[in-house]
């Protein structure tokens, strides 16, 4: 992709205010997140600092560590500002990582399969597509549930869940592109198989894997707090979004609402920001749109 | 259509057994089922009897080799838990998650089918971009988290309806024979219902975009035909066949996703026993679930697959 495309597709992009807002929104969710030890008032993993006197104060109070604790805290006494941004550092290196090593993985599974082809392509791709007809939320459930709890294997039942949609779009993009002349005319060239892939083939699959990629990262925030709220997930130590919610949601009956809505509205923003900013993508990148 | 009809049975068959093979080696084989199985305090002797009674001791193709047996006859062996055949236990949860997730898809497909249509019809209209912005809404939040506000709104602020658990169960193991089960059921159903709400506005959204803008469609309209009988007739007829074909096979997903509502809602249905039997380590409750659900998902999408090799021909010769 050169300068032009990447100014012209930003130019398409800003069309839509809602998506520029929703891309400043993703910015400033990572930095937080990014920048949480340095930001947070307390480090809510760090058990000697929680005082249990402190523990479900409301919204705006002051706790004994004489700070105001903006969004209150939990019942273990952790300051509530604090415990969301560490936990959306956690959700978010989690999605993120998972949805790298999927994009990596399915790439290469669909790229090898488009250019192989044969009874390897064949055979790959009966697979991807199995496992596509599965909803991820099974999958991942199986997984954890095999593995154990634990970061890792939460991470390995993420990219297990998610590699077949990038399996499925590679092979989808590089199949069209296989057939084009220019690759031909690579082939006919010394050029090696391996090179004609990486060159050529690759780049021109990147687009739609991009807008899979936002979208997948989305839907593993989801599936982490999801499975982290099942209690399949991390434990409660650390806590990540899912288990913040999940953890509130027996105070919430009893009125003390905060300890599991500020974690529901963080992970919500977060995840409507990250769609949102995939379905802009979807639009600027989908050729048919393009005027 | 012989040939196509017993080629993908084959392969529906095929899946089974490479289902199978997964599901016995991660419960069986990767973890440890004696630890579950016997008391720690138990005797040298009493382990080894009870090693040998479940042929724990076998070498593991004969123990696949016994479990694909057993299953084949219907006995997926007794639950650690509730010490009652697996079958039955989950047969027994059946007609809750059943109910809950049919009328979830009910009501998906009444609001979703007419927004949709709304919205593919006057695509610039503020009304569609309000509705195509809570169809991203309803499949970018957690279904677990809706969950919790429609619980935070509708019973604690309102204290309209129940926060969770069921009503009472009349004929056929279902609720919905008196108003006190609908007040129960409601609230989860339309939990599971949202996510497939979203998805379906888009989906009709994107299907009557398409037909709008045929030739069909512009001739019935130099024909003078009603704006009514052309989108009634001609666009729904259109976009009926996909809908219907990615309904049924969301039908297995919803059920899927019936595991975090039933939770959520303390629903007794089989999502929330499969959930339990995670946390509890009850093996066969787990290998029985989610050999059925993929027999269930294998049935569905043969049955996709033979509808569409019956209508169009060319699906047959691929």
């Amino acid at each position: 992709m050169n300068r032009e495309a990447l100014i012209e597709g930003w130019q398409e992009y800003r069309r839509s205010p809602v998506a520029v807002v929703a891309l400043v929104v993703v910015v400033a969710i990572a930095l937080l997140a990014l920048l949480a030890p340095w930001i947070a008032p307390q480090d809510p993993y760090d058990q000697s600092a929680l005082d249990l006197m402190d523990a479900r104060l409301e919204p705006g109070s002051v706790g004994s560590g004489e700070y105001v604790h903006l969004l209150g805290t939990d019942n273990a006494g952790r300051d509530l500002l604090s415990a969301i941004l560490y936990g959306l550092r956690l959700s978010l290196s989690i999605a993120v990582t998972a949805g790298v090593v999927a994009l990596v993985v399915g790439t290469a599974i669909g790229l090898s399969a488009a250019y192989y082809g044969g009874w390897f392509g064949a055979v790959a791709m009966r697979i991807v597509d199995l496992q596509l007809s599965l909803p991820a939320i099974l999958l991942a459930l199986v997984l954890v549930a095999m593995l154990g709890q634990g970061v890792p294997q939460l991470m390995a039942a993420l990219v297990a869940a998610q590699y077949a949609y990038f399996a499925r779009t590679a092979f989808g993009a590089a199949s069209a592109e296989r057939r084009k002349d220019y690759v031909e005319a690579a082939l006919s060239t010394p050029l090696s198989g391996a090179r004609v892939l990486w060159r050529h083939l690759l780049p021109n699959t990147l687009p739609p894997l991009i807008v899979v990629v936002t979208v997948q990262i989305a839907t593993a925030i989801s599936l982490e707090a999801t499975l982290s709220f099942l209690g399949l997930g991390l434990p409660i130590t650390r806590p990540s979004l899912g288990l913040l919610i999940a953890n509130g949601f027996q105070f919430m009956l009893s009125g003390r609402y905060w300890i599991s809505v500020y974690p529901g509205i963080a992970l919500m923003v977060t995840v409507l920001a990250i769609n949102l900013v995939g379905d802009q993508l979807r639009q600027v990148i989908n050729p048919r749109r393009r005027r | 259509m012989t040939g196509f009809l017993l080629g993908r049975l084959a392969q529906a068959v095929l899946v089974m057994l490479v289902m199978s093979v997964l599901v016995f080696l991660g419960v069986y084989a990767i973890g440890n089922p004696i630890d579950v199985l016997i008391d720690p305090a138990a005797t040298q002797a009493m382990r080894a009897a009870i090693i040998r009674q479940y042929g724990l001791d076998l070498p593991l193709w004969q123990q696949y080799g016994h479990f694909l047996g057993n299953i084949l006859h219907g006995d997926f062996g007794n639950s650690f838990v509730f010490r009652i055949p697996v079958l039955s236990l989950i047969l027994s949860r059946l007609p809750a998650t059943l109910e809950l997730t049919v009328l979830a898809l009910l009501i998906a497909a009444v609001l979703g089918v007419p927004l949709g249509i709304w919205a593919g019809y006057r695509p610039e209209a503020r009304s569609s971009r309000a509705i195509m912005a809570f169809s991203t809404l309803g499949f970018s939040v957690p279904t677990f988290w809706i969950g919790l506000l429609l619980i935070l709104f509708f019973s604690v602020e309102l204290r309209w309806l129940p926060s969770g658990g069921r009503g009472p169960v009349g004929p056929l193991g279902l609720s919905i024979w008196t108003p006190e089960g609908w007040s129960y059921l409601l609230l989860p159903a339309l939990n599971l219902s949202l996510f497939k709400l979203g998805l379906l506005v888009r989906l009709v959204r994107a299907g009557t975009e398409e037909v709008m803008g045929s030739e069909h469609v512009r001739f019935a309209r130099a024909q003078g035909l009603p704006e009514s009988q052309v989108v009634g007739l001609h666009v729904l007829k259109n976009i009926g066949i996909p809908i219907v074909t990615v309904f049924g096979l969301e039908f297995g997903s919803t059920l899927a996703f019936a595991v975090v509502t039933e939770t959520v809602f303390n629903w007794p249905g089989m999502g929330k026993l499969v959930i339990e039997s995670i946390t509890s380590l009850d093996r066969p409750v787990m290998v029985a679930y989610l050999i059925l659900v993929v027999l269930l998902f294998v049935v569905i999408n043969l049955f996709v697959e033979l509808t569409y090799g019956f209508l169009d021909p060319r699906v047959r010769a691929r």
